[in-house]
């Protein structure tokens, strides 16, 4: 039996904090819905994106979407709006990811949900919370990254703040909200009782920061401060970082200095004996080591420190993961059908159940693609013929 | 106050460090109680590892930030009497946890085959670095090199700079939050079944997971993603995207409309592209971008942007995001008391029925709940 058999989740979210909870959820065995607008949909199938398309949507869209069903409705309609409100009762769960006060004015709010499926768990992520001065922001993943601290934290002191460069912020409010969701769902199979999951960008963004914001918290709020030198983080001493050597990049973790240099006949290392050195001089200590690394190959160094099981790794890119039998042997790539016969290469969920994988063919819907097939199923009637019955 | 989402859990963490600690972390903040499994003498050697060298009592505060709101029961795993006290302890609890290379637990006779036998409606969920199986099963599940190896690191920062790894554990956080979902669909499954479960996530599948939209895009163009060579925002997205310096600060610009931008910002230039050009001659606009937005103070920026409705924010630091209000509305900040010493940490970000998640329940001492485990054991058996 599939983790979350026959869980119904309604899913009025779009882009790809709320969706990303979906996904999950769906590979988890849940069955979801994806609301959409009649005519565009969710604004993430027109996404701009480097130019790789999949049938006019974009790739980021099947990525996040496969998995799922697409019912399209308009909100403002009441007839489709009598079908929803039908679906929602006998739905599990409700999310939804739009600005505070939008599923008030529809009446699709937690208060009017709850009439309709009293153990409803209904669930939402707003961008910075639904009170004070930025509840009104568009929520959206640079801007959280840039106004939550968090691009103070990659790369080197004299390079600009530096996003990173996957949608962290919207990925963690999504892993957030599924949390909540599942925990949710256990306390309504022990009491019957549903609730309301709430996340928001910021929250979860701070959260994600939460060992070096304690810190900070503690330290007397002073502000991180990126190392000079092959900076892989703010708080970690030397040789902690990225390197290159005379032809590819190494990665090293921590590490005891003069073992260090004794492994690599790296002389002037030889000198930073004293432990509590490696912060402090971090930056004189890298220098040293890129120096000395730059002189050989990345398997020439790496043959030396794994014999000695000092913690390192090649750097690689998609091109050189892909080839590895460490990447193969994952089995991580999936491949989805769309209801046009299309298939998409995509990855599978990361979790193993009873030691199976968790791969679901089904490709991302197109838009309403299951209209008729969910109004049947649940025997949705429009208003009118409600009313001439 | 509400009923705690997993009031009742009991959860015993065999962590160390993050990954499967942060995990038990949130199942704890949603109300299960949690007990680490920690050897004699050392415990978790999380306690020892500091940054900037911050101490609460013989752990440091990173382990406290990590370990809040948890107990301690100490257990030698190769000890016969220890291990019997463990396997009662096993019977009862609903969740074991832990991140131990592939095999240790196996050898001190903890594998799922094992305690199954013990409780069958234990869930069983372990990280592992890169998966069971393979070359790489026994290499070390480190957050730097799990970044390294799996194509992170040349995403962020310009194209121009070598790979830029991601300043905060990435990997670790990732796994672990894969991990809490798997056990609660497992438990969701044993109201139903009444059966447990294995759970298993490994590093490297969960930063995979992570980088799907970009794997995906990957898998279809057969194209490395690439950094734009300025204001690298994400490889996958056209001008604007990115962040600026200003003549007194840094401006986030997010996706927008290029020639909307050029009105808004009166930067006739961006006329010169086509809206189509915006991926393809990302680092042409860009260049303009950076030239015309230093000019003016990043305030000014801001008010053009925002009152046009395009995507925009002031890049902050902590200082200034905590002294802003729209920071202090969520309440992020919970007091600790150790020892009659506050510390200050975050709370869990997830809020239910409307409420905040809220524990004052310090990271225990050693072992400090070794006597009262045990006499509860005596007492319910």
């Amino acid at each position: 039996m599939k983790l979350l058999e026959d869980i119904l989740i309604i899913d009025f979210s779009q882009f790809l904090s709320g969706p990303s909870a979906a996904l999950r959820l769906a590979d988890m065995g849940a069955e979801v819905i994806k609301v959409e607008r009649p005519g565009t949909g969710d604004i993430c199938r027109e996404l701009y994106v480097s130019d790789v398309m999949i049938e006019g949507e974009s790739t980021i869209f099947h990525a996040i979407n496969r998995n799922k069903e697409s019912y399209a409705a308009d909100l403002k309609n009441p007839d489709d709006l009598f079908k929803i409100k039908q679906l929602i009762a006998k739905a599990d769960v409700v999310m939804h990811n739009f600005r505070p006060g939008v599923m008030e004015r529809i009446g699709l709010d937690y208060a009017s949900v709850k009439q309709i499926k009293p153990d409803i768990v209904y669930a939402e992520i707003s961008g910075y919370g639904t009170e004070g001065p930025w509840k009104d922001l568009p929520g959206q993943d640079l801007l959280l990254q840039s106004a939550s601290g968090l691009t103070w934290l990659s790369n080197n002191i004299h390079e600009s703040p530096t996003p990173m460069g996957v949608a962290v912020v919207d990925i963690m409010a999504g892993t957030h909200v599924a949390q909540g969701i599942l925990a949710a769902l256990f306390r309504k199979g022990q009491t019957g009782e549903g609730a309301l999951v709430q996340v928001s960008m910021l929250e979860s963004i701070l959260d994600f920061q939460f060992e070096v914001l304690t810190c900070y918290y503690n330290d007397g709020r002073q502000l991180p401060v990126r190392g000079a030198v092959n900076s892989a983080h703010a708080y970690i001493a030397a040789p902690y970082g990225i390197y290159k050597t005379n032809d590819d990049y190494i990665a090293l973790a921590m590490t005891n200095i003069p073992t260090l240099a004794g492994l690599l006949q790296c002389e002037p290392l030889k000198l930073f004996s004293n432990s509590n050195d490696w912060f402090a001089k971090r930056d004189e200590i890298k220098a040293i080591l890129a120096k000395h690394l730059s002189t050989q190959s990345a398997q020439h160094w790496l043959a030396v420190l794994e014999s000695a099981d000092v913690w390192c790794a090649p750097v690689m890119d998609y091109d050189a993961l892909v080839k590895q039998e460490g990447y193969r042997v994952l089995e991580m790539e999936i491949n989805v059908k769309t209801g046009n016969g299309l298939t998409v290469s995509t990855t599978r969920c990361p979790i193993r159940v009873d030691g199976e994988l968790l791969v679901s063919e089904k490709g991302a819907p197109t838009l309403g693609e299951h209209n008729e097939q969910i109004e049947q199923q649940f025997g949705l009637t429009s208003h009118l013929e409600s009313v001439s019955k | 106050m509400m009923n705690l989402p997993l009031q009742g859990i009991v959860v015993l963490e065999f962590c160390q460090y993050l990954s499967g600690p942060s995990a038990s972390l949130r199942l704890a903040d949603l109300g299960a109680r949690v007990i680490k499994i920690e050897r004699p003498g050392t415990g978790d050697a999380g306690r020892k590892l500091a940054i900037k060298d911050l101490w609460v009592d013989d752990s440091s505060l990173l382990f406290h930030t990590i370990n809040r709101n948890k107990e301690s029961f100490t257990a030698d795993l190769k000890n016969e009497e220890d291990k019997a006290v463990l396997y009662k302890l096993i019977a009862k609890a609903d969740v074991l946890i832990h991140n131990f290379r592939p095999d240790v637990m196996g050898k001190n006779g903890l594998d799922y085959a094992t305690v199954q036998q013990l409780n069958p409606k234990l869930v069983y969920a372990e990280i592992s670095g890169y998966g069971k199986k393979g070359p790489w099963k026994n290499k070390p599940g480190q957050d730097l090199l799990v970044q390294s190896m799996a194509g992170l690191a040349y995403t962020t920062g310009n194209g121009s700079n070598g790979p830029v790894p991601f300043g905060i554990s990435i990997t670790d956080i990732m796994a672990g939050s894969q991990l809490v979902q798997g056990i609660l669909g497992a438990l969701i499954r044993r109201q139903k079944t009444g059966k447990g479960a294995l759970i298993e996530v490994s590093l490297l599948e969960s930063l995979l997971d992570f980088q799907f939209e970009l794997l995906t895009t990957y898998f279809t163009s057969k194209q490395q993603p690439k950094r734009s060579v300025l204001a690298n925002g994400q490889p996958l997205l056209g001008a604007p995207y990115g962040i600026y310096q200003t003549a007194d600060g840094y401006l986030a610009l997010a996706m927008m409309d290029l020639h909307q931008l050029a009105d808004t910002i009166g930067c006739a230039g961006l006329k010169n592209f086509a809206k189509e050009d915006a991926f393809a001659k990302r680092d042409d606009i860009k260049r303009l971008l950076v030239d015309h937005l230093v000019t003016k103070e990043t305030n000014f920026w801001l008010g053009l942007l925002q009152d046009a409705g395009l995507w925009a924010m002031e890049v902050m630091n902590w200082d200034e995001l905590t002294e802003h209000e729209a920071y202090r509305v969520l309440q992020m900040e919970q007091e600790i008391t150790v020892n009659n010493r506050a510390i200050s940490t975050t709370r869990c970000p997830i809020r239910i029925d409307g409420e905040l998640l809220l524990s004052t329940k310090p990271a225990p001492q050693l072992g400090e709940q070794n006597e009262a485990i045990r006499r509860e054991l005596v007492a319910g058996s």
